[in-house]
């Protein structure tokens, strides 16, 4: 499966020519970079492990693919690797762009758990198969 | 204020008997509005032979404190301080016999927090004044001081936004079609393909509630098989809108709590369930940490037509203040009522903390929403994936796009039908990015993507040609060129 978290997710994995255009465009909004990367893909696994700070202070896109070529020689391949821009402007603070840059080389997906309760109410558990593994040891 | 106002000659204000509203201290061109004046914009059309000043006046007594002849009884109280005045009454351009009275109101006259008592007064009685062919609300300026009494939307864009883990692009919906005779099982079908090929949301339709072919607890327990199911082979987070619309509060409640039992994200309202049971829903939506999806079903009896009844901007004022996280304002592309200009103004009012003075797009007053938090406005009926540049253009990324025959009648099924919409909207969200100019190159990026992905490919055949060209009723009474006298 694929999973499609992140703003490009059905579309082609995008190349470091187009990921640096979308960081250009962060910047020009004046958004911090940030990367981060994972090995528990859960929907629900907001924090992912941070690779290093959000780069409040970046002027040129080719920083941001400097730490993604050094967070990738890393992780690529074990883990999932996602680009993410903060916008710190008043009635925002949030994210405005989060994108997958990296994928594991095979992405097992999830275990939907029913547990069946009183009635015919059930309580649902989404489970990602890797994750059964410890951390480290799952891609 | 007017000079009678001034200095009242006491004894004849208030003889018993029927004076003009003008003379009565509602009209004062001399008024200068306060911060904290409530002020409201009408459209007058008066009878023939009533003096626009007249009829100005008589709008802003009937809303306010006057009926119609003189009461001692007004000298009980503070009674100046309690009169609405007209401040200001101008000619419509292009419209002869209509006029826009400037109304401002003191805040005292409403009740902290309720959009009843504010309707009551403003859309009360008046609305009904026999000196007037027609009346028309269309717009309101909201001071802070009052803006503040309420809570407005329970979780806002930016914090759906966090919660469904979604960023940077426009979300993506669908109506359950047909939207009604589906039993549960099969209408559950409709939403797992639809989550399962790239949507965000699925809808309930305004009047899904509980019929003999499927009662909501049916509709509401397959629902969740079926997004649990769709975030389990996506690894994304999913929703469905459940219409908790009822007869009673109390039935709403019950559905609201069913709904919360069952781990959805979302509950649905229809703005005909009124004013006081929207902001229930809202608190209780806060309560729960649930979004708030507001319906607007029945508005387009009243703010459709040009000359009576209420702006739709109005009404997403309101909205915005009782508590609607999501609210339909109109596509300006697709098959219902909606003028591009208009429809930019409705959005700016739901999702902008300031909205300036624009009279080409409907605003008629600089609105401050002092960080209330915001309303996604959502785009729904006749749009397609071809359309994806017009809209991205028009609506921005901040709403929800709804494609519910144009992801339900793909020939190709509704999953691949959800895969077109989406693939076509990171396309062009990807090169609106990159600095392309995507209202010229869009037909374009949609072939491009279309190559890889043969039902977007699809879609872009089979609706090419689908347009809905017909002349909006409710469009500017100012072209862009125009300025403010």
């Amino acid at each position: 499966m694929r999973i499609t978290q992140g703003t490009f997710s059905f579309l082609p994995d995008l190349s470091d020519e187009q990921i640096t255009a979308q960081v250009k465009y962060c910047l020009s909004k004046g958004w911090a970079v940030n990367i981060e990367f994972t090995d528990d893909p859960h929907p629900r696994n907001t924090y992912w492990e941070m690779w290093g700070a959000p780069m409040f202070d970046l002027r040129d896109a080719a920083g941001a693919m400097y730490e993604l070529a050094a967070c990738r020689k890393v992780h690529a391949g074990r883990a999932y690797i996602r680009l993410s821009a903060f916008d710190a402007t008043a009635g925002w603070e949030s994210l405005r762009l989060s994108f997958i840059t990296d994928r594991p080389a095979e992405e097992p997906g999830f275990m939907l758990e029913r547990q069946e309760r009183s009635g015919r109410m059930i309580a649902y558990t989404t489970r990602a198969y890797t994750t059964d593994r410890p951390a480290g040891a799952r891609y | 204020m007017n000079k009678v106002e001034k200095k009242p000659a006491r004894k004849s204000r208030y003889d018993a008997g029927v004076m003009q509203y003008k003379d009565m201290g509602y009209f004062d061109l001399d008024y200068q509005p306060k911060d904290t004046d409530i002020l409201a914009l009408f459209r007058i059309t008066p009878q023939d032979g009533v003096d626009p000043h007249e009829a100005g006046a008589a709008v802003a007594g009937e809303s306010s404190t006057a009926t119609w002849t003189v009461v001692w009884t007004d000298r009980l109280t503070a009674c100046e301080k309690y009169r609405a005045r007209c401040y200001r009454i101008d000619p419509v351009p292009g419209q002869p016999g209509q006029y826009f009275a400037y109304i401002a109101y003191d805040l005292d006259l409403f009740e902290p927090g309720s959009i009843v008592n504010l309707s009551a007064s403003i859309i009360g009685n008046v609305f009904g004044f026999k000196p007037l062919k027609a009346l028309r609300l269309e717009d309101m300026r909201l001071p802070t001081a009052y803006v503040k009494t309420f809570d407005g939307p329970p979780t806002g864009i930016v914090v759906e936004r966090e919660r469904l883990d979604k960023f940077g692009r426009p979300l993506l919906g669908a109506t359950v079609k047909p939207k009604l005779g589906l039993s549960g099982r099969n209408y559950g079908r409709v939403v797992y393909e639809a989550l399962k090929g790239g949507l965000d949301f699925t809808k309930d339709d305004e009047n899904a509630n509980s019929q003999p072919f499927m009662h909501w607890r049916e509709r509401f327990l397959y629902c969740m098989e079926a997004v649990n199911r769709a975030q389990a082979m996506t690894g994304e987070v999913k929703g469905t809108y459940l219409n908790v619309s009822a007869a009673t509060m109390e039935e709403m409640y019950e559905r609201a709590e069913f709904a919360k039992e069952l781990g959805s994200v979302v509950v649905m309202i229809d703005l005909v369930i009124g004013y006081t049971a929207i902001q229930s829903m809202a608190k209780w939506a806060r309560r729960n940490d649930m979004i708030l999806h507001l319906h607007r079903a029945g508005h387009s009896t009243y703010t459709r037509q040009k000359s009576h009844g209420m702006n739709f901007r109005v009404v997403a004022k309101w909205m915005r203040l009782a508590g609607a996280d999501h609210i339909h304002a109109g596509t300006a592309v697709g098959k219902l009522e909606g003028d591009p200009a208009m429809v930019r103004g409705f959005y700016d009012v739901c999702r902008e903390d300031y909205n300036p003075m624009c009279l080409e797009h409907g605003l008629f007053f600089d609105q401050d929403w002092a960080s209330l938090r915001k309303t996604m406005p959502v785009a729904s009926g006749g749009i397609h994936a071809g359309q994806m540049h017009q809209l991205l253009d028009l609506l921005g990324e901040d709403c929800v796009l709804q494609f519910g025959g144009g992801t339900i009648g793909h020939p190709m099924g509704i999953a691949a039908g959800a895969t077109a919409n989406r693939v076509a909207l990171e396309a062009m969200v990807l090169a609106r990015n990159e600095g392309h100019d995507i209202l010229r190159e869009g037909p374009e990026i949609l072939e491009r993507a279309a190559r890889s992905c043969a039902p977007l490919a699809e879609a872009l055949k089979v609706w090419k040609d689908v347009t809905f060209e017909y002349s909006s009723t409710d469009t500017p009474d100012f072209v862009p060129t125009a300025t403010p006298s």
